[in-house]
């Protein structure tokens, strides 16, 4: 039997009838992760027995006949920034290498509740603070289409895993595009749901306005799937809202005929490369030929996006990580006997460059006299930022871009210009600023066979427009699985 | 130049990070080349607008409450399970207060 391109309904199907077990499942992928991680690197540990004790459990209630649920027997890999009771959580850090988490993240608790089984954890670029998964303290992730490339970040190992058929699907989190540019990267599907629509409760903090945990899969019907499983209210994180959670999978299928997609002016100037214009504009086409009608619309403080973004993501991200002083968990340093010391050392030993440029920047816009200038000034241009989506969103039901101006580039090609790094985000990031809900799946490969990535942007809480869109467009361009 | 040697090693004191002589000299370049980027935020004039801290608690509708009654948490065990150096159920650090 060929265990990979499944979706989470094909492996329900097969438990229900008998034709495979979920722990013959879970085997025949942890077969394959032994076979294609050494390659990929896309998990940075994972716990064959936690995996097995999961599935066991399904065919435990096969077996009793009881009904199977909604996720049974789905091999996931779970982003290493997200905490599962009695596994280790890096985040991809030497702090955190051996912090054992005390609980579970509510997400992890509603996919365990739903039957999902969690083969293991992904690696990130650290505390999720990258955009190609090469800052991650322990390795890079290969690109699965072709190894001397990145997987884009930070949610690589997540979109990796996925990408190599180590996974049917994963979650990762997504603070300025880490779940969209790596499933455009890796040939998958990733959504970052409405800010609030998932609760963060056992996520690891990175920039708390602007983080979301998320899907990635195949196709759309899975994401979907999945989304419903982890939205909604939960008392544990006080951002969350109780806004309803519809089926999203049971609301796919509908026509897309009359939609309104804006096509952000602004975007044209922003650098996207040949290859990818090209993809982009044969899927425009297709939504055209799906009875859309395309319109330009404006977003005029687009070229601000990217410089708002750092300053507030780098602030929230100092605050944030100030935690990390090596006295409740963590790595710890002794230093020179006094307390000083053993927080500079140990943070100096547990942090990577990229973080410590972040907590230094961070702190910088936040430090007196320089507060207003800075962490002000990009807070109230984010509002002007939002205006402009408010104002877009008055005249069309979605945005479209390219979730990333450039195909996958190589590892290293990036890693010596911070700043180079943050520029390529500027399709995603905007979503994180603004709180609304994005997907990113695929829309084709370039000459040279990597893959291009095609981003929906929706109104707050308007995922079910989102997702059916994605979903017409992905069974019209012959892209679901 | 908005970020020197000195302005390091103040911001570092701040954010309880070592820094060595090699990462100064980075860190001076490459902060001051991104804030450089940053400064083109001071284009647009902001006065009388809003700040914006979090994008969707926006109206008292959607404030989170709950009932306030002791729930339980960790047990110390739990607490203390991931604690580089612990002892007779506390953490352990080094020694805050001065002799003098």
């Amino acid at each position: 039997m060929d265990f990979t391109r499944l979706t989470a309904r094909k492996i329900k199907e097969l438990i229900e009838r008998g034709e495979a077990s979920a722990v013959e499942i879970c085997r025949a992928f942890q077969d394959r992760i032994r076979e294609q991680n050494p390659k990929v690197r896309a998990f940075l540990h994972y716990d064959n027995d936690f995996a097995l004790d999961q599935a066991g459990r399904i065919d435990r209630m096969k077996r009793a006949g009881e009904p199977l649920p909604e996720l049974a027997g789905l091999p996931m890999a779970i982003k290493d920034n997200l905490l599962i009771r009695g596994l280790r959580c890096t985040c991809g850090s030497r702090n955190l290498e051996n912090y054992v988490a005390p609980y579970n993240a509510t997400v992890i608790d509603r996919l365990a509740s739903a039957g999902a089984v969690f083969l293991g954890k992904a690696n990130l670029d650290e505390y999720a603070m990258g955009s190609s998964t090469e800052n991650s303290a322990f390795h890079p992730t290969r690109n699965p289409h072709r190894p001397d490339y990145v997987p884009g970040g930070s949610s690589g190992g997540s979109a990796a895993a996925v990408g190599a058929d180590m996974a049917v699907a994963a979650l990762g989190t997504d603070t300025g595009g880490s779940i969209r540019q790596p499933a455009s990267f890796c040939g998958v599907v990733g959504m970052k749901p409405t800010y609030s629509r998932v609760s963060r409760y056992g996520m690891v903090a990175f920039g708390s306005s602007l983080d979301q945990i998320g899907p990635l899969a195949h196709g759309v019907e899975d994401v979907a799937r999945i989304l419903t499983v982890i939205s909604g209210k939960d008392p544990r994180d006080a951002t969350s809202l109780a806004v309803d959670v519809p089926d999203y999978a049971g609301g796919l299928g509908r026509p897309i005929e009359g939609l309104k997609i804006g096509m952000p002016r602004e975007y044209r100037k922003s650098g996207i490369s040949e290859p990818v214009r090209t993809r982009i504009e044969a899927g425009l086409k297709l939504l055209e030929d799906l009875g859309c009608h395309l319109i330009e619309v404006d977003l005029p403080h687009t070229d601000y996006a990217i410089a708002t973004y750092y300053v507030i993501a780098m602030a929230e991200a100092s605050s944030n990580l100030a935690r990390y002083d090596g006295v409740r968990y963590g790595l710890r340093i002794p230093g020179q006997g006094d307390l000083s010391s053993m927080y500079r050392e140990t943070r100096d030993a547990g942090f990577g460059a990229e973080v410590k440029r972040r907590i230094m920047l961070g702190t910088f816009v936040l430090s007196s006299g320089y507060y207003d200038a800075y962490y002000l000034k990009a807070q109230q241009v984010r509002t002007l930022i939002k205006r402009d989506f408010e104002a877009a969103f008055q005249k069309v039901d979605l945005l479209i871009s390219p979730t990333s101006p450039t195909p996958p580039f190589r590892l290293g090609e990036k890693t010596a210009d911070p700043l180079a790094m943050y520029l390529s985000d500027i399709f995603t990031i905007t979503a994180n600023l603004v709180g609304i809900p994005g997907i990113s799946l695929p829309c084709g490969l370039t000459p040279d066979g990597m893959p291009v990535g095609i981003q929906l942007l929706g109104k707050h809480f308007d995922e079910q427009v989102v997702l059916n869109t994605a979903h017409a467009f992905e069974l019209a361009g012959g892209f679901a699985p | 130049m908005k970020i020197d040697g000195a302005r390091v090693d103040y911001i570092a004191r701040l954010a309880q990070l070592a820094v060595t002589e090699e990462e100064k000299r980075e860190l001076i370049g490459q902060m001051n080349s991104i804030l450089e980027y940053v400064e083109q935020l001071n284009r647009l004039d902001t006065s009388g607008i809003e700040p914006t801290a979090q994008v969707v608690h926006t109206s008292e509708q959607n404030y989170s409450w709950r009932a306030d009654r002791s729930r339980a948490g960790f047990s110390q065990e739990q607490s203390l399970g991931n604690g580089p150096a612990t002892g007779s159920g506390h953490f352990k650090v080094p020694k805050v207060i001065s002799e003098k």
